[in-house]
């Protein structure tokens, strides 16, 4: 059964995929079979079609979160005996000791290495849907009705097709620097810096700048999603409003503050939101982008530092809660906004 | 504009949305659109266009040139010139070939069994009365808040305590997992549209819910279907964090991983240029998809929106 559960050559690997979906077929077939009857009473049914789901969620969700949250509050030691050395154990490893207490916690909130982790991580949260909102809001408004409307949102579009490691290679080349003298650049923005005459930049080096820097790229992949959802917004506004309004004398930037921006209220929220929980949770940028520089970590990517090594692993799990509180707010927030909508509708 | 409207878009107002795009041209014709606006809104386009084509047109150029000399001078007389071996040598040396295949591994399984999981845990929400009901759509529901960082660790236990790591086992079962709440919400939600008379008809015609979900629902579902089914396609033939944790072994890893792995390694060398050809290669498929099926696909992005 190699070929099933570690399959190395690429027959093997094929095979496996083709006996997965064959798995779960015939499991799926003669579950369907068993409840399928017509007299089948409803609770078998629901048995039967809800009954893998349950099982999936409970094991694969519900349960690893409480386990989560558990360990946040673990702590491990060494056992010192009253020589002042650790104990060991008969095969010689250090004996551990476990407690129970807020330290991981604590160090998230006072560390100063872990502060700026969390620094980071809302300015990403800030930033980015602001930002993208802004430009995707401004597009949306002059593309309107333009001619090549349809061409230039596919072009805006397109980053949030690609994935985010293909998107950081993109701006790694952009942000790319020579740095001996009089070298030619390769990177469009040094090269830009040189043509007013400035000198190169190394962007991606550290430090808050280089956070700034990895920003403009999730912007740059989120500002389509931000346009089509507020276009389709805009184009919803009924005519008959617009007109009133002219009629009134409204025009220009008064037309787009008294009646644009409050007809589509509720989606500039969706979008607002909707981007703050994918920056909340940026991973792929900042580990492609970031040259593995502790300074530009954000929790997403901090936590899967520490995730691998038993030291650390309660941290890491502090961590993933962190985010969860974090997040916890603005999913409500944009979950009731979305029931809203659709009530009013 | 919410998850189910962009996805569930039915017929009537399809119609009425042609409706008012024929006026509103006729009225474009009459209203003469700002020249001003037009130039912005093509300076940005091709302000947001430009990383792309850099990389395009790197991808493109023989390996020597690309440290000494900007993409931008490959169109002049000492530019170097176009090929292919950027490509050759990324799919070849680099050995992203047997990713590309764990890629397209993972993701057939990854898209098939959540949707059709996600279709019959629907299906028993909206058509099938049993005690419980309410509750358990709105348990379900709810854990779409719950981010996947939370999960990983003891999942990944789990797994290794079942003896699964090492193979594909752990990818398919967890994106399926991730992708469970998300796919019910929104094939609820299309299920419910489905006018009621339609499957009382066939109840009255003695047909069980098993028979009522594939003879009467699935035809009416494909498009719903199709959008989900890009949107799962996305997340996970682009997905890195599910695919770092789980794959276990560098012979498991999706492409994503892969070329992560290749920036670490050729990130400062003279070799960078290959990382030009692995990003295109990377977003070879999901861009031609993008192009083939723009309209699904916004669609179903768009739906997935909150998902992460």
């Amino acid at each position: 059964m190699d070929w099933l559960f570690s399959p190395v050559t690429a027959g093997d690997k094929i095979l496996s995929m083709i006996a997965a979906i064959v798995i779960f077929v015939v499991v799926m077939g003669a579950i369907l079979l068993a409840v399928g009857n017509e007299k089948a009473p409803s609770w078998l049914v629901a048995a039967g079609f809800l009954g893998p789901v349950v099982i999936f969620l409970a094991v694969g969700l519900v349960w690893p979160t409480l386990q989560t949250i558990w360990k946040s509050f673990q702590t491990t030691a060494n056992v010192i005996g009253p020589d002042n050395q650790p104990v060991r154990n008969p095969d010689f490893s250090i004996q551990k000791t476990t407690s129970f207490n807020f330290n991981n916690y604590k160090s998230i909130f006072t560390d100063s290495d872990l502060l700026r982790v969390l620094g980071n991580t809302l300015l990403w949260t800030i930033l980015v849907p602001l930002v993208a909102t802004a430009i995707g809001l401004v597009y949306a408004v002059i593309i309107d009705r333009s001619r090549f409307e349809k061409f230039a949102k596919t072009l805006i579009f397109i980053p949030m097709a690609i994935s985010m490691v293909g998107a950081a290679i993109i701006w790694r080349f952009v942000y790319a620097i020579n740095d001996a003298p009089g070298a030619n650049q390769i990177g469009i923005a040094n090269q830009f810096l040189v043509w007013i005459g400035l000198k190169p930049i190394n962007f991606l080096n550290g430090g808050l700048a280089t956070t700034f820097f990895l920003i403009i790229v999730m912007i740059w992949i989120q500002a389509g999603f931000a346009m089509t959802i507020l276009s389709a917004a805009i184009k919803a506004i009924p005519e008959d409003t617009i007109e009133a309004a002219k009629i009134d004398g409204a025009s220009g930037m008064k037309l787009f503050t008294r009646i644009t921006i409050p007809s589509i209220r509720s989606a500039l929220v969706v979008v607002l939101t909707t981007l703050a929980i994918g920056a909340l949770k940026a991973y792929d940028i900042v580990k492609a982008m970031g040259n593995s520089n502790p300074t530009v970590d954000v929790i997403a990517t901090r936590f899967i530092t520490y995730f691998n090594s038993a030291e650390t692993e309660n941290l890491s799990s502090a961590l993933a809660v962190v985010l969860f509180v974090m997040v916890l707010p603005i999913v409500v927030y944009n979950v009731r906004q979305m029931r809203k909508q659709e009530e009013t509708r | 504009m919410t998850a189910g409207e962009i996805f569930v878009e039915p017929v009537d107002r399809k119609e009425a949305r042609k409706n008012k795009a024929a006026m509103a041209a006729a009225e474009t014709a009459k209203r003469i659109s700002s020249p001003g606006a037009s130039i912005i809104a093509i300076i940005l386009a091709v302000l947001w266009t430009i990383p792309t084509f850099g990389l395009l047109v790197t991808s493109f150029r023989p390996g020597d040139v690309v440290p000494t000399s900007g993409w931008w001078t490959a169109f002049t007389a000492g530019g170097g010139g176009f090929t292919f071996n950027t490509y050759k040598e990324a799919w070849t040396t680099q050995a992203l070939g047997p990713n590309f295949l764990n890629s397209f591994v993972i993701t057939l399984p990854a898209i098939l069994i959540p949707i059709t999981l996600a279709l019959l845990a629907a299906y028993a929400f909206a058509w099938v009365d049993f005690r419980g009901r309410n509750f358990l759509f709105v348990a379900v529901f709810a854990l779409q808040i719950v981010p996947i960082q939370v999960t990983l660790l003891p999942l990944l236990k789990t797994y290794k305590w079942l003896g699964l790591d090492g193979s594909f086992w752990p990818v398919w079962l967890s994106h399926t997992i991730y992708g469970l709440p998300l796919a019910i919400f929104l094939m609820h939600n299309f299920m419910k549209e489905i006018p009621r008379e339609i499957v009382e008809a066939a109840r009255v015609d003695g047909a069980g819910h098993v028979k009522i979900f594939f003879k009467v629902l699935m035809p009416l579902l494909v498009p719903a279907i199709a959008a989900f089914g890009i949107f799962q396609f996305l997340w996970v033939w682009n997905d890195l964090l599910v695919g770092t944790v789980f794959s276990g072994s560098k012979n498991n890893a999706p492409l994503p991983l892969a070329v992560q792995q290749l920036i670490g390694n050729l990130g400062s060398g003279n070799r960078q240029y290959l990382l030009s050809a692995g990003a295109f290669i990377v977003m070879a498929v999901p861009l031609v998809i993008f192009l083939a099926l723009q309209r699904f696909f916004v669609r179903g992005l768009l739906a997935g929106g909150v998902k992460g």
